[in-house]
């Protein structure tokens, strides 16, 4: 009977290790709606999302979130604009073009640029990227925005590559070969067939690129010059909502408005973050059917 | 027809001009990061304290910091993302629960680092009264952990052919011996491959142990999981932006030292999985 004892103990764990996980998702959630409503207690929703200000030292402090936002939303777009194209055209590459040694060399080198940790590249931002934005554009200081888009469009770069190339691959044979009786040539069976039909799985790999990069924090602290003022242009120093939180934790005194306000900030991005993936997922599922 | 066959040689031109220009800068900052660190990989570096306001010495505290993160990080993530992929792919039945279970895996691997560190910093560091220690930045990064590692074996599982599931189960084991003998064992190439994998990525985050367990400069080794320690990413990040007039050199040394470690994480993961598939019997 020692045996269905010890059967009974670990598949209750089993059990438990499936809860835990929803209960994971569900305790940070909880813990960052429980600080953000200490702050909604004394300062309002309505200020906080729509303030144009972000002054949480001054006398009286403000808590607006809209430049944050905006700095997020503004290198996340650029970010993307400039390696979506490149990402999918990479992916083309890879998993239709591509010699089957030179598929194996071009694919561990997208694993490594995924596995440099995002302080090196932010090291690197400052360094070289930045000076070099900084002379290119004749600005006043190469710690910019568009510095931070540069390196962020090429830290999404392997997860919308290696997305869009498992929705490519996923694409029947039959569409292909139904395109090459027809007279196409590959690039037409590639571009008029194979692409639209992985079209969702691609959707999908944009919005986790766009998760990716506006979840990212330590580069966008390191090189955009961490300025929380409404940003004009992509050329001027700006602050995300990542950068804030980071930047901002460590002189805070708990329980004070500005710790309850940070907390606010993690919360704004676990929304965003967790309509991304949600999305995504929706299409990812499309695209396996 | 001639016209469709040189728009493809044009087009596949394009894509391979394109790959190139992902390719260029990782290469270049390979390049970059390993021709100006090299000169800073001393034994001394690697093995001595930081001294003169980080400026002069090693990285010693550093790499053990990380060393310990990524030994307490697996201590926690592995068994509790092994089991919940084990109960998703082989006890689960397709119902509502399990499908909260999928969507939290989902969105686990979609929050933001920093929030991992936020929520790190408010339920283990505050709440659990755990403080800024080892304990607690390694429990903030195995929550983080486990979305890879639960991916990685569910599809590893799912690996293992039906039939032998059927058989073992005809000839009277129970479910859980089943599971133990005939589908893990076969799992584990994958399983290993994820989790080294998850590790590496563990080992070179910053945001989520800022307020969790990083120490900004802290010349001596850890006595218990409740000290704080310095981490390699978190060093590089002090010295690269709070350090005035550091020495580059020695920057660069803690980039190639950290990104040397993450790369052989996942050489370990490369030579695991291919090792494994040589002996795979299906």
């Amino acid at each position: 009977m020692g045996k269905k004892i010890n059967e009974r103990i670990i598949e209750t764990a089993i059990r438990l290790s499936g809860f835990a996980i929803i209960a994971f998702v569900i305790l940070i959630f909880l813990f960052l709606l429980k600080d953000s409503l200490s702050l909604f207690r004394a300062y309002s929703l309505k200020d906080f999302l729509t303030g144009q200000k972000w002054l949480p030292i001054s006398e009286p402090p403000t808590f607006g979130v809209m430049p944050l936002l905006m700095g997020s939303v503004m290198v996340t777009f650029g970010a993307i604009v400039i390696c979506v194209p490149i990402g999918v055209a990479t992916a083309l590459y890879i998993a239709e073009v591509a010699p089957g040694y030179l598929k194996t060399i071009l694919k561990s080198l997208i694993e490594i640029l995924a596995s440099i940790p995002s302080v090196v590249l932010g090291f690197i931002g400052i360094v070289w990227l930045g000076p070099f934005v900084k002379n290119t554009f004749h600005l006043n200081t190469g710690m910019c925005g568009l510095t931070g888009v540069f390196l962020l469009a090429f830290m999404a770069l392997p997860t919308i590559i290696s997305i869009s190339e498992d929705a490519l691959i996923s694409v029947p044979r039959m569409y292909k070969e139904a395109a090459y009786g027809l007279g196409a040539t590959r690039w037409q069976a590639l571009w008029r067939v194979v692409l639209p039909a992985a079209s969702s799985g691609i959707i999908a790999a944009v919005m986790l690129g766009i998760g990716r990069v506006i979840g990212e924090t330590m580069v966008v602290m390191m090189v955009t010059g961490n300025a929380p003022i409404l940003p004009k242009s992509l050329l001027q120093p700006l602050r995300t909502l990542t950068a804030t939180i980071a930047g901002e934790m460590g002189e805070t005194v708990s329980g004070s408005q500005h710790y309850y306000a940070l907390f606010a900030v993690g919360l704004v991005l676990f929304i965003i973050t967790f309509i991304l993936n949600f999305t995504a997922d929706i299409y990812l599922r499309k695209g396996r059917r | 027809m001639n016209g469709a066959n040189l728009r493809q040689k044009i087009a596949f031109s394009v894509l391979g001009l394109v790959t190139l220009l992902v390719v260029i800068p990782i290469l270049l900052i390979l390049y970059f990061v390993i021709s100006r660190g090299w000169s800073a990989i001393t034994w001394e570096f690697l093995t001595a304290m930081p001294r003169n306001g980080m400026k002069d010495g090693g990285i010693f505290p550093a790499i053990i910091g990380t060393v310990l993160l990524i030994t307490g990080t697996m201590a926690f993530s592995l068994p509790l993302g092994i089991l919940s992929a084990i109960y998703l792919v082989e006890y689960a039945k397709d119902n509502l629960f399990t499908r909260l279970i999928k969507l939290s895996v989902v969105n686990l691997s979609g929050i933001p680092s920093i929030v991992y560190g936020l929520f790190g910093f408010t339920l283990f560091v505050v709440f659990m009264r755990l403080g800024v220690s080892i304990l607690a930045g390694s429990l903030t990064l195995a929550i983080m952990s486990l979305p890879v590692i639960i991916t990685a074996t569910k599809e590893a599982l799912e690996a293992v052919p039906m039939a032998y599931r059927e058989i073992s189960l005809s000839l009277g084991a129970t479910r859980w011996q089943t599971v133990r003998y005939c589908v893990l064992p076969y799992a584990i190439p994958g399983i290993l491959t994820g989790t080294v994998l998850s590790l590496s990525r563990a080992a070179g985050e910053t945001a989520p142990i800022l307020f969790t367990v990083a120490a900004f400069y802290l010349p001596r080794l850890p006595n218990s999981l409740f000290d704080q320690v310095m981490a390699l990413p978190y060093h590089l990040y002090v010295i690269s932006t709070q350090v005035p007039n550091m020495p580059e050199k020695l920057s660069f040394g803690t980039g190639l030292v950290l990104i040397g470690l993450v790369c052989l994480m996942n050489l370990v993961s490369i030579i695991l999985r291919s090792h494994f598939r040589k002996k795979k019997q299906w």
